[in-house]
């Protein structure tokens, strides 16, 4: 299964332990000759397909430095992640945490586990491996807190595009991506009137889909600076900017699949592939459905920033961090080191699908459309996201779901916009 | 082992009388900690602010209760329940009672055909679910059916359009749990004497009529034992809510019970979830509690 | 007998054309119920791309049990876990039930009635209501995300359940037979031992026919607890359906796995069956 990102973090009541149970005082490895050995157990929720694989390249870069170290994949398939977060929840809070594990970068790891004291902090590490130069500064204050880093990136998937079939835009006589939602409105009705009665593709189950759609619309209706001020609760849900984005949300339900609230993104992405719809607007690992079809970007399909995101880039990053407690320390602390290495991510991205989030990876290691999304990450503003709870606390997060999952039913722009800023002095302040 | 029949010590025949006792406590312990210690903490974290993976036990009244009730999302759980239910005793007793009567009348094949009523209650609502949300796929199923049949008017966007997706739902339920009332109206059909319906034909009563004053009345205990049984299952509903429409379109399916296990442990929203917890085990216990105590009333006539 | 032939005899619906319509009656009802697995079989043993020619009706024309094997592969792990989960599970409850069933119906103490009544409770109550303590529970003691945190999970909330049936069914032991016992000098647990305990096998059938399928067929402990390579089946058939989309058959396979076991019971042991069903309303 491809990376879905559920919005649903971390499942676990469990949490609520924390109280009860100080960490179990775990032993370390000690590492008196400076060799590596004991055991590396790497918690993450990629278990098939081409996430899979990327890890198993990270742990052979791995094996190849430190032989003598028993790697452990700790993977939890299913729900997306939401079980491997209801696991590692548990096993956080019984003292007995994985010595490091997949997290998504931001609020899912600040607002839980570092609130909690459960990390530590990366800060020298960072420094000592001069990860400054090589991932950008959005980034890093995305995976930091009070002066300290607490996790490292490994990757960045990008959550504003769009996908489009060629072979419907070759019918609406066009081969770029519109560029701002009039004209891509207009390229529906273009693609309607060949007789294509449902040209945007939606999968809206579990509504974390429509909060993209939101995130997209607000980064276009008002700019990186305006999208970061909103989500962390210092703008208006109330204000213009948001009206605009959720009132072209709604023109773009009219263009919209109906069977939505039964299929999943890649159900959405089959209806572009099927040719039954013009374009779906989801993160770029819709693209790795698109290519485990064998489809080619260009040439089968488009990939490009979704309408009037341009220069933008909505980030939905995998990070691993060090949990306190963690019984192999020193191994951690090379894991980390090793995804946060140029050698790692080259090895680990191509096949994720996902593009590096060090900047100085060799372009020729990737497909045409990651190619394009790198040149934009390094130019681009950076903004997290809120739909996979990076940019909100989960409370927030899944709550803008359920307001989403209304307001493709009632589109009232009005009452919609009220609630949010309802949830937003609820969540966010 | 046999004891010696006379002059038991005093010490045994003293642990004897306190056999029921030891052998009781066991059970009477778990479920005290496992039912009511649990539900009473429940109550508590309902009463406090705690949101987020980190517990937060500070007091904050009834304020839970107030917003939940002013929640959107809260708001149509209740209604939806409520109207679920009512819809889904509706039909599981009428067709409940309708399979029974036609199944007392001792036509061949009765076997049979109680079977196929009663087989759905042996399987999963998960796997009741899983098929029910295929033949209810607007694409799929039903309306494939009802095409080949020319029967296009009885197409329908079922588990898709916020109008019908409860109904959708009552089917399915009505599909697994009709046979337990067919069941339960069987056995007190068969109770009824024979003497009486004759006694009642005798003096010239229609079959109608038997039925109407003669027998009806003898199953109004099974009628209140069904609403009662049926009602509190679908007061608690999950399963099948969770795997045919996960609260959805909107919330036009969504129920307290699926609402509890989201804003729990999706939405970490703990405080909120033991709220609409209380709210669901104080409407249950609505209908339970008297029930009960009406069963206990009853027990010396046993 | 007499009864019987009184019945047979009389002849108020004996008209042809009623007994037809009664028939049509029962005809539609049972299609009504035979539907859903009518299509469950055929979509089950369809090749991927005939599921998607959109023909849920017909019957496949190249019948395959790939979509069995894929079922099986993906569910076997689970399916093992419900077995591990489900046969502790209802001895242990059917074994505390029949304790408390005993005491409850031949020893009754002063405050016995309520001590059942508040047992008797915890069979009705949504589990919504305990979940949240439960989990922290298992999790502090250990047990959280694990087959044994389900086990017993189910031993205590099919304590009431299976109270009840076996008090009902002791009820209907004679109390001579334990007076005689006792008068021989046996003690309350002996009296239990050798002459209740072993009359208590249809008891013993009815409450683990009914442990048995509703500890297979639930859904809310086991998701809420388990997850992954823990899992039980009806979780794992939920998650099937949620990464294979648009794989019909393999779903349809796999309800059909997941359905077998108390089905078969159900066919096998079916009035046993119908009698736990009908204990829940108390006076079956």
């Amino acid at each position: 299964m491809q990376r879905t990102g559920v919005a649903a973090g971390s499942l676990l009541a469990g949490a609520s332990l924390l109280e009860f149970l100080e960490a179990c005082g775990t032993t370390t490895t000690t590492n008196t000759s400076g060799k590596l050995t004991g055991n590396l157990e790497i918690f993450s929720w990629w278990t098939a397909g081409g996430e899979a694989d990327g890890l198993n390249e990270m742990f052979k870069i791995y094996a190849q430095k430190y032989a003598d170290v028993k790697i452990k994949n700790a993977a939890v398939a299913g729900g997306a992640g939401t079980n491997a977060k209801a696991v590692l929840a548990t096993r956080m809070q019984g003292g007995k945490p994985p010595d490091s594990f997949q997290v998504h970068a931001g609020q899912e790891l600040i607002s839980t586990w570092v609130k909690a004291s459960k990390m530590e902090p990366i800060t020298n590490i960072w420094k000592d491996a001069g990860w400054d130069s090589v991932i950008p500064k959005d980034l890093k204050d995305i995976v930091s807190s009070n002066g300290d880093v607490w996790s490292v990136p490994v990757n960045v998937h990008r959550g504003n595009a769009i996908w489009a079939s060629t072979k419907v835009m070759s019918l609406a006589g066009l081969t770029e991506s519109p560029a701002t939602y009039s004209d891509f409105i207009k390229l529906l009705d273009k693609a309607k009137s060949l007789g294509i009665s449902a040209p945007l593709a939606l999968g809206s189950k579990g509504n974390w889909q429509i909060a993209m759609l939101f995130e997209n619309g607000v980064l276009a209706s008002g700019g990186p600076d305006y999208y970061k001020t909103l989500f962390s609760g210092k703008g208006s849900f109330t204000d213009s900017k948001v009206k605009e984005a959720l009132t072209t949300m709604k023109t773009l339900f009219d263009y919209v699949n109906n069977d939505h609230p039964t299929l999943d993104w890649d159900g959405a992405a089959q209806r572009v592939t099927a040719g039954t719809s013009l374009a779906t607007i989801m993160g770029d690992w819709a693209k790795g459905y698109f290519t485990s079809l064998n489809l080619s970007p260009g040439k089968d399909f488009i990939g490009a920033p979704s309408p009037g995101t341009k220069g933008n880039y909505v980030i939905v990053c995998d990070t691993f961090g060090l949990p306190k407690g963690a019984p192999d320390r020193d191994n951690a602390v090379a894991w980390i080191k090793v995804a946060g290495s140029q050698e790692g991510q080259a090895a680990f991205n191509p096949k994720k699908g996902s593009i590096p989030a060090r900047t100085d990876v060799a372009k020729s290691l990737f497909d045409p459309v990651a190619q394009s999304f790198m040149d934009d990450f390094k130019a681009a503003k950076l903004v997290p996201s809120s739909a996979h709870g990076s940019a909100t606390p989960e409370a927030f997060a899944t709550g803008l779901n359920d307001e989403m999952g209304q307001f493709v039913q009632k589109r009232d722009v009005n009452t919609t916009a009220n609630n949010l800023q309802k949830l937003a002095d609820q969540f966010l302040k | 082992m046999r004891e010696r029949p006379l002059g038991r010590s005093r010490f045994s025949q003293r642990l004897d009388r306190l056999t029921p006792l030891l052998m009781i406590t066991p059970s009477v312990i778990l479920i005290a900690i496992f039912v009511y210690v649990f539900i009473g903490y429940t109550g508590y974290v309902s009463l406090t602010k705690w949101y987020g993976v980190v517990p937060d036990y500070t007091w904050a009244g009834l304020s839970q209760y107030e917003q939940l009730f002013q929640l959107e999302r809260f708001q149509a759980d209740i209604s939806n329940t409520i109207r679920f239910t009512f819809l889904f005793l509706i039909a599981s007793i009428g067709i409940g009672f309708a399979a029974a009567v036609l199944l007392d009348q001792k036509l061949r094949g009765t076997i049979f055909f109680q079977n196929v009523f009663l087989f759905p209650l042996a399987i999963s609502f998960v796997v009741t679910g899983t098929i029910w949300r295929w033949l209810f796929n607007p694409n799929q199923g039903l309306n494939l059916l009802f095409g080949a049949l020319h029967l296009d008017f009885l197409k329908s966007g079922w588990l898709i359009d916020t109008r019908t997706a409860l109904y959708s739902l009552v089917i399915a339920a009505t599909w697994q749990m009709s046979g337990f009332c067919m069941a339960m109206f069987l056995a007190g059909l068969r109770s009824v004497p024979d003497d009486l319906r004759e006694a009642a034909r005798v003096d010239g009563a229609t079959e109608f009529r038997v039925y109407q004053f003669v027998i009806l009345p003898l199953l109004r205990p099974i009628i209140l034992s069904a609403i009662i049984i049926l009602g509190h299952i679908s007061l608690k509903i999950f399963d099948l809510v969770f795997v045919m429409t996960f609260g959805g379109p909107g919330y036009s399916t969504d129920m307290p019970g699926l609402y509890m296990f989201i804003a729990t442990f999706r939405q970490n929203l703990y405080a909120r979830g033991a709220a609409i917890a209380t709210v669901l085990l104080l409407m249950v216990a609505v209908l339970i509690v008297p029930y009960l105590i009406w069963n206990l009333r009853e027990e010396p006539e046993r | 007998m007499s009864v019987a032939t009184a019945r047979a005899a009389r002849k108020p619906f004996s008209l042809s054309l009623v007994r037809v319509v009664m028939y049509a009656l029962l005809l539609v009802l049972a299609i009504f119920y035979l539907l859903p697995i009518y299509v469950l079989l055929v979509t089950s043993f369809k090749s991927f791309a005939e599921v998607a020619r959109s023909t849920p009706w017909q019957i496949p024309t190249l019948p395959t049990l790939a979509d069995y094997t894929a079922a099986f592969s993906a569910l076997a792990p689970s399916f093992v876990n419900t077995v591990l989960l489900v046969v502790p599970a209802t001895l242990i409850s059917a074994l505390l039930g029949s304790l408390n069933g005993y005491v409850l119906a031949k020893w009754r103490f002063r405050g016995a009635n309520v001590v059942f009544t508040l047992l008797l409770f915890g069979m009705f109550i949504p589990y919504q209501s305990i979940l949240l303590p439960l989990v922290l529970t298992l999790e502090r003691v250990g047990l959280y995300g694990t087959i044994p945190g389900l086990i017993l999970t189910h031993i205590v909330y099919g304590i009431p359940i299976t109270t009840l049936i076996f008090r009902n069914y002791y009820a209907t032991v004679p109390g001579e037979m334990i007076e005689a016992a006792r008068m021989d000098g046996a003690s309350i647990f002996n009296v239990y031992r050798y002459v209740m305990f072993p009359l208590s096998i249809p008891g013993f059938v009815v409450v683990m026919i009914w442990q048995f399928t509703s500890i297979w067929n639930e859904f809310l402990f086991a998701v809420t607890i388990t997850s992954g390579d823990q899992a039980p089946i009806t979780v794992a058939l939920n998650g099937l359906a949620g990464s294979l989309q648009q794989n019909y058959g393999i779903q349809m396979a796999g309800a059909l796995l997941t359905a077998l076991p108390p089905l078969v019971i159900y066919i096998v042991l079916g009035r046993y069956f119908i009698r736990g069903l009908l204990a829940g309303s108390l006076k079956g």
